[in-house]
């Protein structure tokens, strides 16, 4: 009785982690739009970034999540019925919740990532020029393998409180583990039993996520001296 | 668009800006003393204790805020023991539970920046303290607090402002700080967009007046540790 109810909530959270890799790929690809955006010389690519990263920072998780899950679909709908159309939009939880973690973690990823971009000494680009290497071949070869060693102590602590930020999506009604913990918490009547099972499901992906990470980062700092303590 | 309503409803959201700011004040303020112990016990000689320390801030970083929220506010609910205790008036209450649950996890974060601060404190200042025959709490109060605190400046900064952000998950035990204002006015008025937005625009005033007080306080405590210029 007890075990089937535990077996729900611990499937939900497969849901989670699906929510939590796609915000992740999503943040990815904003983070390096918008780090490359910061570090062009165009004032009229960096401002909106500048903004973007500001306004998004400013503002609560919670409350993003209403914005874009509420706020958003009111908006568009008056926009559409001022146009005639008829025609009414409304989000799932599951890609209210993807895109506003994407949105919310693509803004810290555009500062780890420009941060990292600041860390990779010019001169090697120049010599990379030099040798008559493609834009492309520069960044794929040059910046990004060093890229990712300087972005990975900052890169895992946006994906640490990513994956706890899933957890809010349930207050849209996605039907995550959370969510299957409080309804399986007032169905028996053990609250503590069942919210302790969803925290220690978040626990074990972060020990787990700590663990991956902290192996690619001695991969990546291979040949990279470290000061002797 | 109705933003009268939110023109009507004025005084709501100030009162609600006001138990946000309380409640980030409280849990910050109680979780700074807490976290200076913390941190040096994080970094003392026995592995006990640092791991004890390790282990707390752990598990508090490591789980959502939202769970252990609800591990508060609902689950204690689940112990006949506790409920028949004194202390169930106060564990009955949203805004005890939500501070308690704050507080914890504030200072697992608060505590790691200040061990990290600790950590950073270069050796040469520790032994010159010990040549000088201070005691181990004269040292703490004249050397580790003040060099621990201001080379923390910056990450405490944007610990205050998560905190700030973390109070608007009171509203899912019926608090209503700002954020649980602007949903109980979209439920009373059936408007979703003006409560939200009004919410946004408040949280980011008052994180933008946090940014500019921290900016301030590195000018006067941690100038310091800038590179010199010129």
């Amino acid at each position: 009785m007890l075990s089937d109810y535990i077996t729900t909530v611990l499937a939900a959270g497969w849901i989670s982690l699906q929510l939590a890799f796609l915000a992740l790929s999503l943040a990815v690809v904003l983070g390096l739009l918008g780090a490359l955006c910061k570090r062009s010389g165009s004032r009229l690519l960096r401002w909106p970034v500048e903004v973007y990263t500001t306004v998004v920072r400013g503002i609560p998780d919670l409350v993003l999540m209403l914005l874009v899950f509420y706020s958003l679909p009111a908006l568009l709908n008056q926009g559409l019925e001022g146009l005639g159309w008829d025609y009414f939009v409304e989000f799932s939880p599951f890609a209210a919740g993807c895109v506003t973690l994407g949105l919310i973690f693509g803004a810290y990823m555009t500062e780890t990532f420009r941060g990292a971009l600041q860390g990779i000494p010019h001169s090697q680009i120049e010599a990379a020029q030099a040798y008559g290497l493609s834009r492309w071949r520069t960044f794929a070869g040059i910046v990004l393998p060093q890229m990712i060693r300087l972005a990975l102590p900052g890169f895992t602590n946006n994906w640490l409180v990513l994956v706890k930020g899933t957890a809010l999506v349930s207050l849209l009604g996605l039907h995550d583990i959370m969510f299957r913990a409080r309804g399986a918490a007032e169905a028996t009547g053990k609250p503590f039993t069942f919210y302790l099972i969803a925290g220690g499901f978040y626990l074990a992906i972060t020990v787990v996520s700590l663990l991956a990470l902290r192996w690619l980062g001695k991969r990546y700092s291979m040949g990279v001296r470290e000061l002797s303590r | 668009m109705s933003w009268d309503v939110i023109f009507d409803n004025f005084g709501r959201f100030a009162d609600g800006a006001q138990l946000t700011l309380l409640l980030t004040l409280i849990a910050l303020g109680i979780s700074f003393f807490l976290s200076i112990g913390l941190a040096l016990l994080r970094n003392s000689h026995n592995p006990l204790l640092r791991n004890l320390v390790g282990a707390y801030t752990l598990v508090f970083r490591g789980t959502p805020l939202l769970i252990q929220l609800f591990l508060i506010y609902y689950g204690l609910a689940q112990f006949e023991g506790l409920r028949q205790s004194f202390v169930w008036p106060w564990l009955s209450s949203p805004l005890i539970c939500v501070l308690l649950a704050f507080v914890l996890n504030t200072t697992a974060y608060t505590t790691e920046i200040f061990a990290g601060g600790l950590r950073h404190l270069p050796p040469g200042e520790i032994e010159a303290a010990r040549a000088y025959g201070m005691s181990p709490w004269t040292q703490a109060r004249r050397i580790l607090v003040p060099a621990m605190l201001s080379r923390s400046l910056t990450l405490y900064g944007n610990e205050t402002i998560m905190m700030l952000h973390a109070t608007s998950l009171a509203s899912t035990v019926t608090l209503m700080e700002i954020t649980g204002v602007a949903r109980n006015i979209t439920l009373n008025y059936y408007i979703q967009f003006e409560p939200y937005v009004t919410a946004g625009a408040i949280y980011l005033a008052l994180t933008f007046i946090l940014v500019g007080l921290f900016r301030f306080a590195e000018y006067r405590w941690a100038a310091y540790l800038q590179p010199r210029r010129g």
